[in-house]
């Protein structure tokens, strides 16, 4: 994890990376509050997201929630594998566990987004 | 990732009036409870991973409040006569001691409008201990076990039908508690711990109920259950409930119990092919096409309903219940379509991914000349089609059943 790495109030976890394209997941607290996660659908690789809006879904065994976009940009990589292996979702939210790579259209939006201590502030808030 | 109120963080609804708690609403706090509003409760949902749960009940033992559920007892000397021309099943006749399946159905004073209002369980045999027949006491008592959402309802229909005298209908709900205790080592849990009743206990008839001490308190004890495993469920008076809980999770611990919530209880009925008020049986269902024939007996008798359900029963030609297996993971969920060739020929009435099989099954209300098992059929979810077949119910039995009543 480095200090770069963003959060949207969504739960999902952004964090740029060198070549101008930035890597997508979920928050640990997002995989736990989720448990038995069977299912995960991704989006194509060179379609566009939205801030805000839907590219994905996970499903666990009680409900089906989406995975939406921190950013706008690009799809440039999927964790294709990540659907038949979702255990690593828990195991590793941060590194293994990446679901998906955009290129942003506007890299400083990143910033625009929670940084771990406004995030875990968020999480701690939250009523279990 | 989920706003607001979905699942992420286990958030109730917000509802207005507040939820009900049960007697053991602390107890689930203080093992990890993720709280739900469920018909009007507040409820757990899971402790830990309800795959983790559904599987502790299958191999072991799973340990579930449902005192949710509402509890009546109906006394005096016309009790059962008085039931009897209420419920679509026979239980008048019953032996002490037994337990039957039934549907409670209502119809207006003109004899139309026949509305299915629940399923329910009746016991001859008080369903709290504190109703439990004075020694000598020849009067019957008959205790009645109905869904949460419905009790409201089925309170009023049966007190607009109380006879001036000679009938008691008492709602004990609020005064007790019921655990279930499911799974194959819940028969050595729950009867290592009811002392010198324990034989009677272990031997305990499926559908049949008995009064016995369990963990040094007065409780009614039943081999029944909504897991497809065997299993019992007991009912003690409020105040004992956390006592007993703890008592029998510290029983079942060695085994491998685990304290399960209503996720699992859902997973698990849906694995055992067991329809859900609300979902598989609704108000105009028609029992024989969803597989409850069993619950209408119509040998002879006049009950509310029961015009109808001869009609229901001489006519077959509309949907089924069937059961749907998929091969993959992605579970359909209630309402979505069934179609087969093209068309929609029904709807999914309950849908998950089941932990045993390790894949999504559904349950669903199709046209019957599509309900043939192997039967290729596609399921809508959300924006894509999941190839699926028709399949027998339950998806799951348990590998040896015992005796069945």
């Amino acid at each position: 994890m480095t200090a770069a790495m963003r959060f949207a109030k969504s739960h999902e976890w952004i964090r740029p990376e060198a070549d101008g394209t930035a890597t997508v997941g979920i928050s640990a607290y997002a995989v736990e509050a989720l448990t038995d996660l069977v299912f995960m659908q991704l989006p194509k690789v060179g379609s566009r997201v939205e801030a805000g809006q839907s590219f994905g879904e996970i499903e666990s065994v009680k409900a089906v929630s989406d995975l939406y976009a921190p950013v706008s940009g690009e799809v440039v990589a999927v964790n294709a594998t990540l659907p038949e292996r979702l255990e690593t979702l828990g195991k590793d939210p941060y590194g293994e566990g990446w679901i998906v790579r955009i290129r942003p259209d506007d890299p400083a939006a990143v910033d625009t987004l929670l940084d771990r201590a406004a995030y875990d502030a968020l999480v701690a808030s939250t009523p279990h | 990732m989920p706003e607001g109120t979905a699942p992420i963080t286990g958030q109730a609804h917000t509802v207005s009036p507040e939820p009900l708690r049960t007697p053991l609403f602390n107890w689930h706090q203080r093992h990890g409870g993720r709280i739900v509003d469920f018909a009007g409760w507040s409820m757990p949902v899971q402790y830990g991973s309800i795959v983790d749960e559904h599987l502790a009940v299958r191999r072991a033992a799973g340990l579930f409040d449902v005192s949710h559920m509402g509890r009546l007892t109906v006394s005096g000397p016309d009790a059962a006569a008085w039931l009897e021309s209420l419920m679509t099943r026979r239980v008048a006749g019953m032996p002490r001691g037994r337990v039957r399946y039934t549907l409670i159905a209502s119809e207006d004073t003109a004899g139309g409008a026949v509305r299915i209002l629940d399923d329910a369980l009746v016991a001859h045999a008080p369903v709290v201990p504190a109703d439990a027949p004075v020694a000598g006491d020849a009067a019957p008592v008959l205790g009645l076990v109905v869904n949460a959402s419905n009790r409201e309802r089925v309170l009023a229909w049966l007190r607009s039908r109380l006879p001036a005298r000679g009938v008691e209908l008492v709602d004990r709900t609020f005064a007790t508690a019921m655990l279930a205790v499911q799974g194959p080592a819940a028969a050595g849990i729950v009867s290592g711990l009811t002392g010198p009743d324990a034989a009677r206990v272990a031997a305990l008839a499926n559908y049949s109920s008995t009064t016995a001490t369990l963990a040094g308190v007065p409780a009614v004890v039943s081999r029944t259950g909504y897991t497809g495993e065997d299993g019992y469920e007991v009912v003690v008076a409020a105040p004992q409930a956390t006592a007993v809980c703890d008592a029998l999770l510290a029983a079942g611990a060695a085994k491998g119990i685990l304290p399960c919530g209503l996720g699992a209880r859902d997973t698990l009925r849906l694995e055992a092919g067991m329809p859900l008020y609300g979902h598989e049986l609704l108000e105009d269902s028609d029992p024989f096409a969803i597989g409850l024939g069993l619950a209408i007996d119509l040998d002879g008798r006049r009950f509310p309903g029961s015009e109808r359900f001869r009609a229901a029963a001489a006519h077959t030609g509309g949907p089924v219940r069937v059961g749907i297996a998929f091969a993959g993971r992605r579970a359909a969920r209630e309402g979505s379509a069934v179609v087969v060739s093209g068309s929609e020929c029904g709807r999914v009435t309950s849908g998950s991914f089941i932990p045993t099989l390790g894949r999504a099954v559904a349950m669903a209300m199709i046209e019957r000349r599509y309900a043939a098992p192997g039967t290729a059929v596609e399921v809508i979810v959300r924006d894509s089609s999941q190839p699926g077949e028709v399949v027998p119910l339950p998806f799951y039995r348990r590998p040896k059943p015992t005796a069945v009543s």
